[in-house]
């Protein structure tokens, strides 16, 4: 757990909410409270559901059907603790390779019977592409900052 | 520009697999440079570019906004009273 503080985002809550409501505002609602502007689709999310059980996916809904699976569910141990793969990499773009996820684990603590702590911690940031240090010779991502510096090279020739 | 995700290179060799000039690649590194992209450092009598690790710390700043923002919404939504209780 202890990882260079660039490399890990940490942020805490207190909820008034008993254990059990606040692990399921969580799970069941993750759609309503997700910032909006964070879509990878095309078009406005109709819903976003989490598929509760480990292997399952955070997957958003388009108003025209299409799909996008952003996460992967890796334990999810009801009420008190739950991990999901962060499948999006730093251009919001799908990242379709494990190795290159970062990880989010969500903590409930029972503080009394009506009140409950969530610690979230997204960590391993540095794995969204090894490119990221450049320091290891032999790797030619396509998804990573390749494409990324490809994308902002053609912004630059569009604008010049 | 992709070159330099594989490892730090020098003007001259981005040159060398680029169909594009010298300068033309300079400029572009200057480009780059000037966004925080790409940082450079003297090497004898060449300047050898890197990719910036500064993209996490971007990176960081995004998640960062993404999760205050969630959270502040989970808390709403948790702390709103049960509508059906049996």
């Amino acid at each position: 757990m202890t990882q260079a503080a660039d490399v890990v985002v940490r942020r805490q809550i207190v909820v008034q909410a008993p254990i059990d409501k606040a692990f399921t505002a969580f799970t069941e609602r993750f759609g309503d409270f997700k910032p909006p502007e964070h879509n990878l689709l095309g078009v406005p999310i109709a819903e976003t559901v989490f598929d509760p059980q480990v292997g399952g996916h955070i997957t958003d809904r388009g108003t025209d059907g299409s799909e996008c699976r952003w996460a992967t569910v890796r334990a999810y141990e009801p009420p008190t603790r739950i991990v999901f793969s962060w499948d999006i990499s730093p251009q919001w773009q799908i990242e379709t390779d494990p190795d290159n996820t970062s990880e989010v684990e969500v903590l409930f603590i029972a503080e009394t019977s009506q009140r409950t702590r969530v610690e979230l911690e997204h960590r391993n940031l540095d794995r969204h592409g090894d490119g990221w240090q450049s320091v290891r010779d032999g790797i030619a991502d396509d998804a990573g900052w390749t494409l990324y510096l490809d994308r902002y090279a053609a912004l630059l020739t569009a604008g010049s | 520009m992709a070159s330099l995700a594989e490892r730090p290179r020098a003007v001259g060799e981005l040159a060398d697999e680029l169909p594009i000039s010298r300068p033309a690649v300079s400029q572009h590194l200057k480009v780059l440079k000037e966004a925080g992209l790409v940082t450079d450092r003297a090497a004898g009598t060449r300047r050898v570019y890197r990719l910036s690790p500064e993209g996490l710390g971007a990176l960081r700043d995004q998640l960062e906004t993404f999760w205050n923002r969630a959270l502040d919404g989970y808390q709403d939504i948790a702390e709103q009273p049960t509508e059906e209780r049996p």
